[in-house]
C-alpha cells in the first residue's frame, strides 16, 4: 500500500500567515487515514516569493501545492488523497 | 475563543508584511496607497459586503501598521500623508487599541434566541423551566420575549432539539473589565477608563473591527537608522516560530539587532527579589502577596481593585529590570521588548529604559518582509544562557513556581494562580482584599494559561507551552 505524503512548508511566511496550526494535522486526520499518510515539514517551498505572501500557507500533498491553507481543508485533501490513491491501487 | 489563526488575524498580518515589505523597499510613500487595491483588485472575491468595504478597512488596518489610530483618519489626506507623519514621530503614541465603526458590524446585543430548530414540543421543558416566564409558543414555536428574557442560559440547557441559542457579542464577552461596549449606534466604543490593554477584544472579534496601534514602522526606523539596538526577547519566544532558538538569534542579529537578551534574566531576579519581599511583608504580619509583572493585570487592581494596591508586590517587572541593567551599561542603545503583550506597551510609555514593544505577530511580519527564514539560519548562542526559573515565567502558575524556589523550606508559602482575568476572577481578587484568600501567595496572570496566550502570539498556547518548558529544562540552574 502506498503512503500519501504531506508536506508542510515551515518557511516564515507561510508560519506567520497561520501555517503553524497545520502541524496538529496528524491528530485532526480520521483514524482509517492516519496510518496511510507521513506527515512531514519541510524547507520554504518557494510559493511565497513575489509578493504572494498573501496566499500562504502552502502544503504538498501528494506531490501538489495548495495555497491558503486551513486545517479544515487540510484535513478534507489529505483524505481526498488517500481515497484516490486507494481507488487506483484497488483494481481487482 | 477563536484559534489563535483565523481569516482576520491572516488580513492583519499581510497587511502588516505589505507595510514592512514597502518600508525595507523604500518605497512606503510610493506605494502605502496601492495596499488597499493590491489586496482586494477589482472583480476579485471580498470578505464583507463588497471589495470596497475591505479596501475602506485595509486602509485602516495600515494606519494601524503605521501606529496611527484608525479614527483619526480624515479620509482625505492619503496614505502616504499619514506615512510622513508616522515616519517622523520621535516615540510611539498611544492609543493602543481602537475600533474602526466601518468595520465593527454591530452585533445584535447579546441574547437569546429560539431557532427554527424548534419542534413546538409537547413538553415544552422551556417554557416550564423560564423564571421569568419570557417564553410562550406561538405559531407551534417557542418565541423569547427579550423585555423580560433575564439570559439565564436555562431554556438553553433543557431543549432537547438545542434549538435555543445565545447569541454574543464577542468583544463585551472576551473583555474581562466592562471596557468596550456598544453605543448609540449599535457599533462598539471602548472606554480607556477601564481598559486595561489586555488586548483580548483584538482577538475576539470576529470582524477584525478592533485595531492594534502598532510598533512596526518604528522597529523598522531603528533598525535601519544603523544605531545599537538590543532586543530583549520574552521566554514565550520559544515554540512562536520554526527552528531553534540558536536560530532566533541568528535571525535577529540578522534584522539588525546588535544585541539579543533573555528578559528571563530580569524575570529570575524578579523570583528573587518577589520571595525577600514576601518573607519581608509576611514577617509584618500580612495576609497575602500578588505578583506584579502582568501589566494588564496592574491596570485591573489600579482601575478596578484598588482594595488589591497594598497587596501588590513592589518589584519591578522582568521587562524593567532586563532593559535598565542595558541602559545602565550602554546608555545609547535602543531597548526593544519583544513579546506577546500588548499591555506591556502601556507599561513602557512608563519606562524611560524600554523604547519599543514589538509583538511575535510584528516581528514575523519584518522577518516575513525582510526574507529572513529563522529555520534557513545558522545557529547563534546566546551571550548568557537566563535560568530555569526566569524561563518558566510564561505559564500559568509558573511565576509563583519561580518565586516559591527561592523562599526558604520552612516558610509556609502557599502559593494560589489566577489563571486569567474575567469578571469573575475579578471578583475573586476583591473577596482576596476583603480577607478571604485562601493562600499567601497570589500569581495573577490576564490572559488564561499565561503569556504564552498573550494576544501578539503567532503560534497556539499549547505548542508554545511545550516548547517554554524545554527551554525552561535547559536553563542553567539557580
Amino acid at each position: 500500500m502506498s503512503v500519501i505524503l504531506v508536506e508542510i512548508c515551515c518557511g516564515t511566511t507561510c508560519h506567520v500567515m497561520g501555517g503553524g496550526d497545520l502541524e496538529e494535522l496528524a491528530s485532526h486526520l480520521p483514524a482509517a487515514v492516519a496510518g496511510k499518510v507521513e506527515i512531514a515539514g519541510c524547507r520554504c517551498l518557494g510559493q511565497c516569493r513575489d509578493g504572494a505572501f498573501g496566499r500562504a500557507p502552502f502544503v504538498r500533498i501528494a506531490g501538489q501545492i495548495h495555497d491558503q491553507m486551513d486545517l479544515a481543508r487540510a484535513v478534507e485533501l489529505t483524505v481526498a488523497a488517500v481515497q484516490a490513491a486507494g481507488r487506483g491501487n484497488d483494481v481487482r | 475563543m477563536m484559534y489563535v489563526d483565523n481569516q482576520t488575524a491572516r488580513l492583519r498580518r499581510e497587511v502588516m508584511i505589505r507595510v514592512a515589505r514597502a518600508f525595507l523597499d523604500g518605497e512606503l510613500a510610493a506605494t502605502i496607497d496601492h495596499i488597499p487595491l493590491a489586496m482586494r483588485p477589482r472583480a476579485s472575491a471580498s470578505s464583507r459586503c463588497c471589495i470596497f468595504r475591505d479596501r475602506a478597512v485595509i486602509r485602516a488596518r495600515c494606519l494601524a501598521a503605521l501606529g496611527l489610530p484608525a479614527e483619526a483618519d480624515d479620509e482625505l489626506s492619503s496614505l502616504a500623508d499619514y506615512a510622513g507623519l508616522a515616519m517622523a514621530r520621535a516615540k510611539p503614541e498611544g492609543p493602543l487599541l481602537s475600533v474602526f465603526d466601518v468595520a465593527c458590524s454591530g452585533c445584535v446585543p447579546s441574547r437569546h434566541q429560539v431557532t427554527n430548530a424548534c419542534q413546538g414540543c409537547v413538553a415544552r421543558p422551556c417554557t416550564l423551566n423560564c423564571p421569568r416566564d419570557a417564553i410562550t409558543i406561538r405559531d407551534g414555536r417557542a418565541q423569547i420575549d427579550p423585555e423580560a428574557c433575564v439570559n439565564c442560559g436555562k431554556c438553553v440547557a433543557v431543549c432537547p432539539f438545542h434549538a435555543i441559542v445565545r447569541l454574543p457579542v464577542p468583544c463585551e464577552e472576551a473583555c474581562p473589565v466592562g471596557a468596550i461596549a456598544k453605543d448609540d449606534t449599535g457599533k462598539a466604543v471602548i472606554d480607556f477608563e477601564r481598559c486595561i490593554s489586555c488586548g483580548r477584544c483584538l482577538r475576539a472579534c470576529p470582524f477584525g473591527a478592533v485595531m492594534e496601534t502598532s510598533q512596526l514602522l518604528d522597529l523598522l526606523r531603528a533598525l535601519c537608522a544603523r544605531e545599537p539596538a538590543v532586543a530583549l526577547i520574552a521566554p514565550s519566544i520559544a515554540g512562536q516560530f520554526p527552528g531553534t532558538m540558536g536560530q532566533m538569534v541568528a535571525a535577529l542579529l540578522r534584522l539588525g539587532f546588535t544585541q539579543v537578551i533573555e528578559v528571563a534574566e530580569g524575570a529570575e531576579e524578579v523570583a528573587r527579589l518577589e520571595a525577600r519581599e514576601w518573607g519581608e511583608r509576611m514577617a509584618q504580619g500580612e495576609s497575602f502577596m500578588t505578583t506584579s509583572c502582568c501589566p494588564a493585570y496592574l491596570a485591573a487592581a489600579r482601575k478596578h481593585v484598588p482594595e488589591l494596591l497594598p497587596h501588590l508586590s513592589s518589584t519591578p517587572s522582568p521587562m524593567r529590570l532586563a532593559a535598565a541593567r542595558i541602559r545602565g551599561e550602554r546608555p545609547d542603545v535602543t531597548t526593544v521588548f519583544i513579546g506577546p503583550c500588548i499591555a506591556k506597551r502601556q507599561e513602557a510609555m512608563h519606562d524611560a529604559n524600554t523604547d519599543l514593544v514589538v509583538t511575535y505577530e510584528e516581528l514575523g511580519a519584518v522577518f516575513v518582509a525582510a526574507e529572513i527564514d529563522v529555520e534557513e539560519q545558522p545557529e547563534r548562542a546566546l551571550a548568557d544562557v537566563a535560568i530555569s526559573q526566569g524561563r518558566g515565567f510564561p505559564m500559568a502558575g509558573g511565576v509563583a513556581a519561580a518565586v516559591a524556589h527561592y523562599v526558604p523550606a520552612d516558610e509556609s508559602l502557599r502559593a494560589i494562580s489566577i489563571d486569567g482575568l474575567s469578571k469573575k476572577a475579578l471578583r475573586q481578587l476583591k473577596a482576596f482584599a476583603c480577607g478571604k484568600c485562601p493562600g499567601n501567595l497570589v500569581e495573577v496572570m490576564a490572559c488564561e494559561g499565561g503569556c504564552v496566550a498573550g494576544a501578539g502570539v503567532i503560534a497556539r498556547p499549547e505548542r508554545v507551552a511545550r516548547a517554554v518548558r524545554k527551554l525552561a529544562e535547559e536553563g542553567r540552574s539557580g
